[in-house]
């Protein structure tokens, strides 16, 4: 570790992994963005007209999510937006909404 | 309790509350500890407050600084102005922050920043320190380009109502005064500016009340833009099958001047009289953000690091909302300030806990607008962040706008508003 430029390698490439690494919390991040409509945690006010998520079995919610993405389920705005996730983020945030109580 | 000025907390008494909420934190999420104040309590502000609390478990300490008493919302608020909602639907109290999230609430108003000190002075004469801080403070307007609205005389006559409050109502009784065969006018400013599609689905809902009330009545739209901001085609269509001979468009008229005595609106080269004339006016970030030296892009709206909201000049001070210079197609919208509130309250926990932020964030938007006071349209959005530019970038193939205006959108707008509501207040 004498060497500048050994330590300066080891700083980039500990920088970079530490950059690339996934958050722990990701599939909370990414379900909060439902939230505005979904209501917190995927409960929304009972009563608003819109789905709670919370608690929906993750095959269910990921087949309906699935087939909007691909268009096979009809919709307003949810076609447009799960375009916008891939699929491996539409899993994590399936999963995390049935965890949700 | 690091970090934390204790005196100003002994002083206004609410340190044991807050030891006891502490002690209410739920087991197996990460305790982080810290202080963490945010300004202005609006979309933004309000969800940061509420998500620190939550995904914490409680156990960062929040405090958040609210000029106004209660939150009232500028989604809705065109309603108010059409007639088909009251102030009523569109206030929210700060209780339940309060009350079940254990966020100190002051009202008082944010004089500087030190973010040397981490501290920012209040005007009420208190102080307070934090370990990070997040300013959501919204937009102020540029009088100086209207040079007739320059004055406070001028701008209680020649109302804005681009911030939702008593600025709504007195725009409505405005409204309600005007003569059947009056003349509605509402001046646009240039991108980028509040709420895009917001001057547009206000004068549709303006032409709506006419239409029922004052059916020899104008409303003529002075957009200093080149067209129609957002949603164009539903906006176009709307205003032929619903309004005609009601709404007249203008496009690249942008207001030079006021004459504020005859409510006449000076262009280049023409002057539009008006029985009531409503002027968008040119914004930027709000003062607090120029006052406390964070770096703006023309001279004009924050920039800050899209992986934590960060300022790019002032570390520890997270900014949100309107205030900042947006990303690429991304709107100034309520619905992307909570967005971006939680991306910056994720980033917070962990930067408090001393980890890097999500390297991945994802922010997503929506903005329904009426067209009469049943009928709703859409425009939908998403962001993913993008590492070679640094920045969120718009989802290619993703996002859109309505196919046609309907009521069952108008049922979802509504609810929309219930649940981001609850999402930032309760």
């Amino acid at each position: 570790m004498k060497h500048p430029a050994a330590l300066l390698t080891l700083t980039v490439l500990t920088t970079s992994l530490f950059a690339q690494a996934a958050d722990p919390e990701r599939a909370r991040n990414l379900a909060a963005t439902c939230a505005n409509c979904h209501g917190t945690n995927g409960r929304a006010v009972a009563g608003s007209g819109i789905d709670p998520l919370a608690g929906i079995d993750k095959r269910v919610s990921l087949q309906k999510l699935a087939d909007f993405k691909n268009g096979q389920r009809p919709g307003t705005i949810m076609p447009q937006i799960t375009r916008g996730y891939s699929d491996e983020q539409l899993e994590l945030i399936a999963a995390y909404f049935a965890t949700q109580k | 309790m690091a970090g934390i000025n204790r005196r100003s907390f002994l002083k206004t008494g609410a340190l044991a509350g807050l030891l006891t909420l502490a002690g209410c934190a739920g087991g197996g999420m990460r305790k982080t500890g810290g202080h963490v104040v945010v300004v202005g309590g609006g979309y933004g502000g309000a969800t940061a407050a509420k998500y620190l609390r939550l995904w914490s478990a409680n156990t960062v300490e929040v405090t958040l600084v609210e000029r106004n008493p209660a939150f009232v919302s500028c989604p809705m608020s065109n309603l108010v102005i059409g007639g088909s909602r009251s102030m009523d639907d569109i206030t929210l109290s700060y209780d339940r922050l309060r009350d079940q999230r254990g966020v100190r609430i002051i009202h008082d108003e944010v004089l500087a920043i030190d973010a040397q000190a981490r501290s920012l002075r209040l005007a009420g004469g208190g102080e307070l320190r934090y370990d990070r801080l997040v300013v959501s403070p919204g937009i102020d307007f540029i009088w100086q380009d209207i040079p007739g609205l320059d004055s406070a005389s001028a701008q209680a006559r020649i109302l804005h109502a681009w911030k939702a409050g008593p600025q709504t109502v007195a725009l409505r009784r405005q409204l309600e005064a005007m003569p059947d065969g009056g003349v509605f006018v509402l001046s646009v400013p240039r991108a980028p500016y509040r709420c895009p599609p917001g001057p547009y689905e206000r004068a549709s809902l303006v032409a709506d009340y006419c239409k029922r009330h004052k059916p020899r009545s104008k409303v003529i739209i002075l957009d200093a833009n080149d067209e129609i901001v957002s949603k164009k085609g539903l906006f176009v269509r709307a205003w032929a099958e619903l309004y005609p001979g009601i709404i007249e468009y203008r496009p690249q008229s942008e207001l030079r001047d006021v004459d504020v005595a005859t409510r006449t609106a000076h262009l280049d080269f023409d002057t539009v009289r008006a029985d009531v004339l409503n002027v968008i006016p040119p914004q930027r970030a709000a003062d607090i953000a120029a006052r406390s030296g964070l770096q703006l892009i023309n001279q004009r709206w924050v920039e800050i690091d899209w992986l934590s909201m960060e300022s790019s000049n002032t570390p520890a001070v997270h900014v949100l909302g309107d205030a900042i210079f947006p990303a690429p197609t991304m709107p100034k919208s309520g619905h992307v300030a909570n967005q971006q509130a939680k991306l910056a309250a994720a980033a917070i926990l962990r930067l408090l806990a001393g980890e890097p932020p999500d390297p991945a964030p994802v922010l997503m938007n929506t903005c329904y607008s009426f067209v009469d006071s049943r009928n709703a349209i859409h425009v939908a959005s998403v962001f993913q962040y993008d590492r070679r530019t640094g920045v969120v970038q718009p989802v290619a193939g993703a996002g859109g706008v309505s196919s046609a205006r309907s009521e069952l959108e108008g049922r979802i707008a509504a609810g929309w508003a219930q649940n981001i509501w609850a999402d930032m207040l309760f």
